[in-house]
């Protein structure tokens, strides 16, 4: 590697992948560009209506991310670009990027609007899949970032006629430039991340679908734009031939996937089940009662954290129909109906008719995916997924170039966001020497002391465009607020948000004295960080600054009575200025780090987070339980993709043991954790004595264990094994499996049940696996697999082919028909099952049967969840912050977790989500302290009567009673532990407690004009 | 009077449940009538007896209290304080002979937009049925004397 280490990286790709690598590098010390080749970031995420399996709205958790992408200051957005090229090597590389002219000016465009309004022509709106219409002129969706209009080329009315330019007349601010031209950029950068996402599977052409042809046969993305409240119906269940609402709908699974075909591709796509439930159960939360709806499918794929249980949910309590079968056709019925073939299970013909019906396209990579491949130098695999190695899951074949997301292999949105994090630790491990060489800090002017000043307060209401304003009569909401009381300015704006009014209201600020804000506009979730940054430009404390939410909780909700939400904006105003004349300036809460991490767990998943972080410059404790390293890797054969395991997990262990900065404590036992975040103190014991470990962050690495069984006479017989046990047997005794004429494995033993509803993930390839190497090993011996629904997802679906091409035998059977097993009469053992497709009960007789028991978590698990009030979930299983968004964090700042003890995953898994927990935690180790939350809760002592009702009801031990001399007992807050939900103040009789920013008599001004309509 | 009369409502609403399904029930265009005002606080825990009861004392005709879902408290378990602070408010508002339906407790996550405009709906309703506070409606005559 060069010497001439480069403190920046580029992130090709602006989707969700591309966006978490961005974020985490940036929050690291790197520089980032991210490249997007289409004028705002977002990607597919952006498009989808609901996220699975928690339904949450897919833009309401996108949208802070973009924000904070746009607003960052050590990130560089450049979109309508792509790479040309890479030269150099990791550590020193120069890309070429292209840029397109968007032929308007970011730096003017407010995004108001004008240029599509005036603009006369109409093309398709891609992001609405078609289904409407935007100008040539436009931003592809409303929460685009950057807001930034964009002028398509390809469908202008000028560059094709050479006159028109209405948008350049009408522009207010003069943005419109016809004269851009394309720009080369030679970028210099450290590291480069691949996140260009997937193309949606195209069905056109493909006739046994119709799609094209059939007006009401949809793809599943076209599906999510016609769920979406901001898509083309606004959310209203229609179909596209007649804008009827439908009564029945089909889904029809595995369109592109799983299919042999040449216009299909043999992997499985891995996301289409999840998703197609979820489109079921929100179209029939959109329909209401009487929506017929049917998933025709192969094997249900529901092999994620929680997916289960949707998956159950939905076929026994909302009455989604699943129907095991692949449709051979879908012809036209009467009025635009569809007529869908097929054989059921029991052979017998079925033929259904639908109103409409939904085509599961899976993932594939774009020729221009491909292409990009192809110039970077990084090699892809036969279905043009870059390809990886199981214990380096995010790295190239090309050195300093990464990967994330569905460009390694289909995968889900958290899978695709603790591969972006891995990618970036990946690449901060390389930059590590140049770290803060190339980001800046944001400074602020020092800002003005205000305790004791009259307030002097600016009110500022927005239109939003019409958003606000074409409901709310905003030039009177504006006068009402300048009749309050220490209102000295009002004004109102057209975007308030835009960088030309940040800079007027610093401006007011300025001029008018102005010692609190009110903002009127949109609301504070997405907004409020913008205003209170610009408070603290112009020399005010952030905390000076109300909202008051006139958008989403007023004009878009009344819609139907303008005049009544103007006097509800009026009141919302006065609210806020209530309040905000009686806010108060905060200091922020700066507390030390200690740049040293402690990993609970030296399986792969914690070796990985160790190495990397060792690797960033850290010191780690690592510590085992077990007398040595390795987990349950150690008995693992391979990797799916045929890596054999024990070489690379022992070239992983040597790096561990060897790495100066790593600190390895085996036959070690966590007896206490004390602290928080960036100072926390661990008490570990082991043979040699007690240790106690000063680290200002802990990742939870703790593993999982296969379940102990006595079903199918695990324990009684020794015949019966579990997981890698059988292999082992006959590397220990070759005679027995040179004897054995037949193998049997049964699936989803404990997993799957009502007692431990989820899928354990990683057992059925397993078992796939464990079968092929007994094939090969003896190709006569007959090898059975009894499973519920095979569940080798993603590009280990070739494993099942290629199993089921040796001859091995998949026997399906259900959770209410087990199969039987019997010892018979020579001692060996008989399965009695039902096979659905002969309908007969079957008996086979086998020497050996093997078990892929459930994944559950350890023993130790609860007691270090209790240590660090982390949660768990209803399976034992961590709880991470976010299913979707933060798949390695907790709510509790400085905790982290990876691998088993999250949920089942195979070690490549585990590896980038050990990787993934390093980039999060490095972001907190590279600052010498942190800002914690200010708005904490104070305790006034001399009103205390020590009665310790705070501290009883403090759910985080951040309010304790201590003694006091001569007065007994006195509450005293821990602001570091606080998390400022204010229970306390509210649990206090005495008064004696009282929460920053929330204070009570903040909260009753408020109340109090509130309430004085 | 009734015919026409519109009630005053606050909703004391969390920031990460309640308040972030009212900003849904926006972006998804719902719509709930205008007499809801939103008052954001951190958690519902926050909500202590005094500040429901300042709320009608102030001349609210109703009030009510929207946090997470039980069991999804972001703060463990703030919302089921603050239901046992609206129980207790109930309680006190009926020994004050007054309709203790004027103050409620709802659950819901910050995906249900429209339960919280259903909330709204309902809410609207119930007080419109109830009719003005009888704070509002009598003007305490006497207690300025005291």
């Amino acid at each position: 590697m060069t010497e001439n280490v480069i403190g920046s990286a580029m992130v090709v790709g602006g989707g969700i992948g591309g966006i978490q690598s961005a974020l985490d590098l940036a929050n690291a010390g790197f520089f980032v560009y991210l490249v997007e080749k289409s004028p705002a970031i977002g990607g597919v995420m952006s498009a989808l209506d609901k996220t699975f399996p928690t339904n949450d709205c897919s833009m309401c958790i996108l949208s802070p991310k973009l924000v904070e992408v746009g607003r960052h200051r050590n990130i560089r957005l450049l979109t309508l670009s792509e790479v040309e090229s890479v030269a150099g090597e990791a550590g020193n590389f120069t890309v070429t990027v292209r840029e397109r002219p968007r032929y308007i000016d970011v730096e003017k465009c407010i995004a108001c609007g004008k240029c599509a309004e005036k603009c006369p022509r109409k093309v398709k709106n891609e992001f609405n899949q078609g289904f409407s219409e935007r100008k040539a002129a436009y931003v592809p969706y409303p929460q685009a970032v950057p807001l930034k209009y964009a002028i398509d080329a390809a469908h202008c009315i000028y560059f094709e006629k050479g006159k028109c330019r209405a948008c350049e007349k009408f522009c207010p601010t003069g943005a419109v430039n016809f004269t851009q031209t394309e720009t080369l950029h030679h970028i210099d950068v450290g590291a480069v991340i691949l996140s260009p996402g997937f193309s949606p599977y195209n069905p056109a052409g493909v006739d046994r679908y119709g799609y094209g042809v059939l007006p009401n046969v949809i793809t599943s993305m076209e599906f999510e734009r016609i769920l979406s409240a901001s898509g083309p119906f606004e959310g209203h269940l229609v179909r596209p031939s007649d804008h009827q609402e439908p009564q029945k709908i089909a889904w029809l699974q595995c369109v592109g996937s799983r299919d042999i075909r040449e216009d299909a591709h043999g992997y499985c796509s891995g996301i289409c089940c999840m998703a197609a439930i979820k489109e079921a159960l929100v179209a029939m939360e959109h329909a209401g009662s009487g929506l017929d709806t049917a998933i025709f499918y192969m094997d249900m794929r529901t092999h994620g954290k929680g997916f289960e249980q949707t998956f159950n949910q939905a076929r026994e309590v909302a009455g989604v129909r699943f129907v095991r079968a692949r449709v051979h056709s879908i012809e036209p019925a009467d009025s635009h109906d569809l007529k869908i073939t097929c054989f059921l299970d029991s052979g017998e013909l079925h033929e259904e008719i639908f109103n409409l019906v939904v085509l599961s396209v899976g993932m594939e990579i774009s020729k221009e995916t491909r292409q990009l491949a192809e110039k970077l130098g990084v090699a892809v695999d036969s279905d043009g997924f870059a390809a990886t190695s199981g214990f380096s899951p995010v790295a190239t074949s090309r050195p300093g170039v990464f990967v994330s997301g569905a460009f390694a292999g289909p995968k889900d949105i958290p899978q695709t966001v603790v591969e972006a994090s891995a990618a970036a630790s990946a690449s901060a491990a390389l930059l590590a020497q140049a770290r803060n060489r190339l980001t800046h800090e944001r400074t602020y002017p020092d800002a003005m002391p205000v305790s004791g000043q009259t307030p002097r307060i600016g009110v500022f209401v927005c239109h939003c465009g019409t958003n606000i304003a074409g409901i709310v009569d905003v030039p009177s909401v504006r006068d009402y607020a300048q009749t309050l009381p220490d209102v000295v300015f009002a004004t109102n704006n057209l975007f308030t948000c835009s960088q030309d009014t940040q800079q007027s209201i610093r401006q007011a600020i300025v001029e008018h004295g102005l010692n609190r804000v009110v903002v009127a506009a949109c609301t504070p979730r997405t907004h409020e960080p913008l205003f209170q940054e610009t408070l603290q430009e112009a020399g005010l404390n952030p905390y000076l600054f109300e909202f008051a939410n006139i958008r989403d909780q007023n004009a878009w909700v009344h819609q139907k009575n303008p005049e009544a939400a103007t006097q509800k904006a009026r009141d919302l105003v006065r609210m806020a200025v209530a309040r905000v004349s009686l806010l108060e300036a905060i200091e922020p809460l700066k507390i030390p780090v200690n740049p040293v991490a402690l990993v609970i767990g030296a399986g792969v998943a914690g070796m990985s987070a160790a190495l990397n972080l060792a690797d960033q410059g850290f010191e780690i404790w690592l510590i085992e339980r077990e007398s040595q390293l390795g987990g349950h890797a150690r008995q693992v054969r391979q990797i799916w993709n045929n890596e054999p395991v024990q070489p690379l997990l022992s070239c992983l262990i040597e790096r561990v043991q060897n790495h100066e900065s790593i600190h390895c404590l085996t036959g070690a036992e966590i007896t206490a954790i004390d602290g928080f975040v960036g100072n926390f103190s661990t008490k570990v014991q082991t043979h040699q004595g007690l240790h106690t470990i000063a680290h200002g962050a802990v990742i939870l690495a703790t593993g999982g264990q296969p379940l102990q069984t006595t079903e199918y006479l695990c324990g009684q017989s020794g015949r019966v094994t579990t997981w890698h046990e059988l292999e082992y047997l006959f590397d220990q005794y070759p005679e027995k499996l040179a004897s054995a004429t037949g193998i049997a494995f049964i699936q989803c033993v404990g997993s799957r049940e009502p007692e431990r509803p989820y899928c354990s993930r990683i057992c059925c390839t397993a078992s796939v696996q464990g079968a092929i190497r007994l094939k090969e090993k003896k190709p006569e011996l007959r090898v059975v697999i009894f499973y519920r629904d095979m569940r080798t997802f993603g590009q280990r679906e070739a494993l099942y082919q290629k199993a089921r091409g040796m001859g091995v035998i998949f026997i399906r059977y259900s959770a209410e028909d087990k199969p039987v097993v019997e010892v018979d009469a020579q001692g060996g053992l008989l399965i009695t099952a039902l096979d659905p497709i002969l309908d007969r009960r079957l008996q086979i007789p086998v020497d050996y049967l093997n078990l892929a028991t459930a994944i559950v978590p350890t023993e130790g698990q609860k007691q270090i969840a209790q240590m660090l009030k982390v949660p768990l979930n209803d399976d034992g299983f961590y709880l991470e912050a976010h299913v979707k968004l933060r798949p390695v964090d907790f709510s509790t700042d400085g905790v982290f977790v990876c691998g088993l003890a999250h949920y089942p995953k195979p070690i490549e898994e585990s590896v980038a989500q050990g990787q993934a927990a390093a980039s999060r935690a490095s972001a907190l180790l590279v600052k010498e302290s942190i800002d914690i939350a200010p708005i904490v809760s104070v305790v006034d002592e001399s009103r205390c009567i020590g009665c310790g009702l705070c501290e009883a009801s403090c759910s985080f031990g951040a309010i304790r009673l201590k003694k006091v001399t001569g007065k007994g007992y006195r509450a005293e807050n821990i602001s570091a532990l606080c998390k400022g939900c204010g229970v306390c103040a509210a649990a206090c009789p005495q008064q004696a407690i009282d929460m920053k920013h929330f204070r009570e008599t903040q909260i009753l001004a408020a109340l109090c004009a509130g309430a004085a309509a | 009077m009734s015919d026409a009369f519109e009630p005053t409502i606050i909703a004391f609403c969390c920031k990460y449940c309640a308040y972030a399904a009212a900003d849904l029930a926006g972006s998804m265009r719902l719509s709930y009538p205008a007499n809801i005002k939103i008052s954001q606080v951190p958690c519902t825990g926050r909500v202590d007896i005094v500040h429901l009861l300042k709320a009608i004392e102030d001349g609210a005709d109703g009030v009510y209290v929207a946090g997470c879902m039980e069991g999804d408290c972001h703060f463990v378990s703030g919302n089921l304080k603050a239901l046992k602070r609206v129980t207790c408010v109930k309680k006190t508002l009926a020994e004050l002979g007054m309709e203790p339906e004027r103050v409620e407790m709802f659950n819901l996550s910050s995906a249900m937009g429209p339960r919280f405009a259903e909330i709204a709906i309902e809410m609207t309703d119930r007080i419109r049925k109830l009719g003005p506070s009888p704070v509002r409606r009598q003007p305490q005559p006497e207690a300025a004397a005291e």
